[in-house]
């Protein structure tokens, strides 16, 4: 590691404070973060400690929830609300990572969290314009079987890793920022930023700025959802492909439905057009095949992860068809 | 830095780029938290915080843990003698090289603080349940953060299994 100072904060405005010059590093549990700086590919030379924010996780008047930056995975997971109402957010961190690290990793950080592409990772050895701009990208005609087939571009075509996310994505969370120049609250969906020309920058922040909370706003069928994760093993590995979805019915056909997709996307994708052919429509196993294959068009394979797109398609098929009942 | 390692006052002086498992075997010779991968991927580094929750001290910055509280394996055993979790591994076979084994038993007594909790798991099928059975299943799901290459897992199985039945 680089050297770096270190400071923790204990209310947001202290953060953000501490957080103004340009080398400086939010810290949540370090899991990621940490990591990468081992690698010296993060290289902050400083590190503000936010683990003491708010790790609050609050209802409000209006029914959403509000979700404190500094709240452990592990605690949001086993929230009885969370497990109650919004039960795909609470089977999404489960699926994800170790229980160790969940009881370390904070809500911020998971949206912060950087892709586990081994070109990235591999400082020495290999090129990518994510890790330095304008280098090019050994993914692209590598072993690239775990790599994105939505979002990607000619410069980088990594996935995002969270799980959580994902559900995030589907339930339409909403972040809350702060930095020296105010607040502004931002949908999960416009966070993080497609690679395009400038994959180094994966979200929306500005400099210095500050994730506070996460808001999960009322949905009346948010309980009505689930999380399912295909990955190499059983447990403990990054998803090929996810499927957050949550649906409602009304008179036999689909009322409102939210899907979103993990380890296919450069950023969590969220199925807006799958969505959209869905709505209105009775629930049946081709019309969610032609859902998922409207969202699916776009979709590019590399030379090693052309299965995605069909392990995409079934694994839509398979959670939609349980979550209303239809026989696959 | 100042914190209580098992159950002792200790003053500790480390640069701020120092692991929570570096300071713990390089300024502490407290040996038996392992680094085996030192990227979160394998778990022997696993040690207990504060009221006993599992977390990885490969991952963690000590200054970060600065006034907390960490139990490693070393501070497991009693007057009595070892912690029953230790004897069942023994009993039962829960290792070969034993290299993974400090992580796996710290690992298994936050794992078992966590499921009576109520904390659910990637294979529970209720996640609203407040009572979920830790079945074999549910025990590997929850032990999979700690890898062991001599494989033996029926044993640690066996042993955490054995432990929890004997603490009813």
């Amino acid at each position: 590691m680089t050297p770096f100072t270190y400071a923790r904060a204990y209310d947001v405005a202290e953060a953000v404070r501490l957080g103004q010059a340009g080398t400086t590093k939010y810290l949540g549990g370090g899991t990621n973060l940490v990591d990468l700086m081992r690698e010296t590919i993060e290289r902050p030379t400083a590190l503000v400690d936010v683990t003491g924010l708010s790790s609050a996780i609050e209802g409000r008047p209006d029914g959403s929830w509000l979700i404190g930056c500094a709240a452990k995975n592990t605690a949001v997971a086993e929230h009885p609300v969370i497990r109650e109402r919004f039960p795909v957010l609470t089977r999404a961190i489960v699926a994800g990572a170790s229980a160790q690290i969940r009881n370390m990793a904070t809500v911020g950080g998971n949206l912060m969290q950087r892709t586990r592409c081994a070109y990235f990772y591999d400082d020495d050895g290999s090129r990518c314009n994510k890790r330095e701009p304008g280098q090019g990208c050994d993914a692209l005609g590598g072993f690239n079987r775990m790599h994105a087939i939505l979002g990607g571009s000619d410069q980088c075509v990594a996935t995002h890793p969270s799980d959580m996310c994902v559900a995030l994505s589907a339930l339409g969370a909403v972040v809350h920022l702060e930095s020296a120049s105010g607040k502004r609250t931002v949908p999960l969906t416009e966070f993080h930023r497609v690679p395009g020309h400038e994959p180094g920058i994966e979200t929306v922040l500005l400099p210095g700025e500050l994730i506070t909370h996460v808001e999960l706003p009322p949905i009346g069928f948010s309980h009505h959802s689930n999380y399912r994760k295909v990955r190499d093993r059983a447990s403990y590995a990054f998803a090929l492909v996810s499927v957050a979805a949550a649906i409602s019915l009304d008179g036999g056909s689909i009322k409102d439905v939210r899907l979103a997709l993990g380890g296919v996307g450069t950023k969590p994708w969220r199925s807006w057009k799958a969505e959209a052919a869905l709505k209105g429509q009775r629930p049946s196993v081709a019309g969610f095949r032609s859902a998922i294959d409207a969202e699916l068009a776009d979709a590019k394979a590399l030379r090693d992860n052309s299965f995605k797109i069909d392990l995409a398609r079934r694994t839509v098929v398979a959670v939609l068809s349980d979550l209303t009942g239809v026989s696959a | 830095m100042k914190f209580i390692i098992n159950g002792q006052q200790m003053t500790v002086e480390a640069d701020p780029r120092t692991s929570l498992l570096d300071l713990l075997r390089d300024h502490l010779h407290l040996f038996g938290a392992k680094k085996g991968c030192n990227q979160g991927a394998c778990g022997a580094c696993t040690v207990l915080v504060d009221d006993g929750e599992r977390i990885l001290s490969c991952l963690a910055l000590a200054v970060q843990y600065d006034g907390r509280e960490i139990t490693t394996v070393e501070g497991l055993a009693g007057e009595a003698g070892m912690h029953p979790l230790q004897n069942a591994f023994i009993e039962h076979d829960g290792f070969q090289c034993g290299y993974c084994t400090p992580g796996q038993i710290c690992s298994a007594l936050g794992m078992i603080a966590e499921w009576k909790r109520g904390v659910p798991s990637h294979v529970t099928g209720d996640v609203c349940s407040s009572q979920i059975s830790l079945s074999s299943d549910e025990l590997r799901e929850r032990m999979s953060g700690n890898l062991c290459r001599c494989g033996a897992y029926n044993g640690i199985v066996d042993a955490i299994e054995t432990y929890v039945e004997g603490a009813k």
